[in-house]
C-alpha cells in the first residue's frame, strides 16, 4: 500500500477545501487515502490535539490539567481569528 | 536562594539514574504516550498516544512530506528533528515510502506542519514521562 496522489472524476488531481474523506481503490492499483480540511478546519484540529498534549505535560494535578489545556485550546482558536481579521484589514 | 539552587542541583546530581528514568523516555519516544502507560499511568498516556498520532496520520493523509536526515538544507534538518520526534511512525512512514509530499495540494503544506509538531510533542511528552520517572511530578 502506498499513499498517494488522489484522483478526481477525470483523473486530475483533487483541489479546493473540502471535508471528506476520498477512497478511491481499483482492481492492482493503489489505495488512494487523502484528507482535506480547510484553514480554518486544520487549525481546530491543530489547537485540540496541541491542547491535550499541553494540558498533561504542563500541569501537575488532573482539575489544572483540564483547565489548561482548555485555555489553550481557547488561545488557539482565539489567535487564529485575532489573526484573521488583522490579516483582513491589512488587505483592506 | 543561589544556596537553595546549588543543593538543589546536587541533590538531583546524587540521585541514582534508575532503571524507569532510562526506559520510560525511550519507550514514550518509539511509541508516544507508552512512556506515561508503563508507568500506570494509562488514562494520560492513551490521550497522549491518540493525540500525537491522530496528528501524525492526519498530516499523512493530508499529503504532507517525510523529511530527511540528509536533506541537506538547514530547514530541511530541522524538519527532520521534529519529524524523527514521531518515533516508530517516522520509522515506519520511512520504511513504507510514504510521506512524499504533494505539492499540488494547498492543504499539503499543512499535512507537513502537523507531522512536525506530532514529532515535537511526543518530545515534550517524553520530557514529561521522564519526570515522572524522577518524582519530580506525579
Amino acid at each position: 500500500m502506498r499513499i498517494t496522489l488522489p484522483l478526481g472524476r477525470n483523473n486530475d488531481p483533487v483541489s479546493g477545501s473540502q471535508y471528506s474523506v476520498l477512497s478511491h481503490s481499483r482492481l492492482g492499483e493503489t489505495r488512494i487515502v487523502t484528507i482535506t480540511l480547510n484553514h480554518f478546519g486544520a487549525a481546530t484540529v491543530f489547537a485540540l490535539f496541541a491542547s491535550i498534549v499541553f494540558g498533561i505535560t504542563h500541569r501537575d494535578t488532573t482539575r489544572d490539567m483540564v483547565r489548561y489545556g482548555l485555555y489553550c485550546f481557547v488561545m488557539f482558536l482565539g489567535g487564529v481569528f485575532v489573526a484573521g481579521w488583522a490579516m483582513w484589514l491589512l488587505r483592506r | 536562594m543561589a544556596n537553595s539552587t546549588t543543593e538543589k542541583t546536587k541533590a538531583a546530581a546524587a540521585e541514582p539514574i534508575s532503571m524507569m528514568s532510562v526506559l520510560a523516555p525511550a519507550i514514550g519516544w518509539l511509541i508516544p504516550g507508552a512512556g506515561h502507560m508503563i508507568q500506570k499511568r494509562w488514562i494520560r498516556g492513551g490521550l497522549l498516544f491518540v493525540s500525537i498520532v491522530t496528528l501524525f496520520l492526519l498530516g499523512l493523509a493530508m499529503q504532507g512530506r517525510i523529511y530527511h536526515a540528509n536533506g541537506g538544507d538547514i530547514l530541511d534538518m530541522l524538519g527532520f528533528v521534529g519529524d524523527v520526534g514521531s518515533g516508530a511512525l517516522y520509522i515506519v512512514t520511512l520504511a513504507m515510502d510514504w510521506g512524499q509530499g504533494a505539492i499540488q495540494f494547498a492543504t499539503a503544506d499543512y499535512g507537513t506542519k502537523f507531522i512536525i509538531v506530532a514529532g515535537l510533542l511526543n518530545f515534550i511528552a517524553v520530557a514529561d514521562a521522564y519526570h515522572i520517572a524522577i518524582g519530580k511530578k506525579q
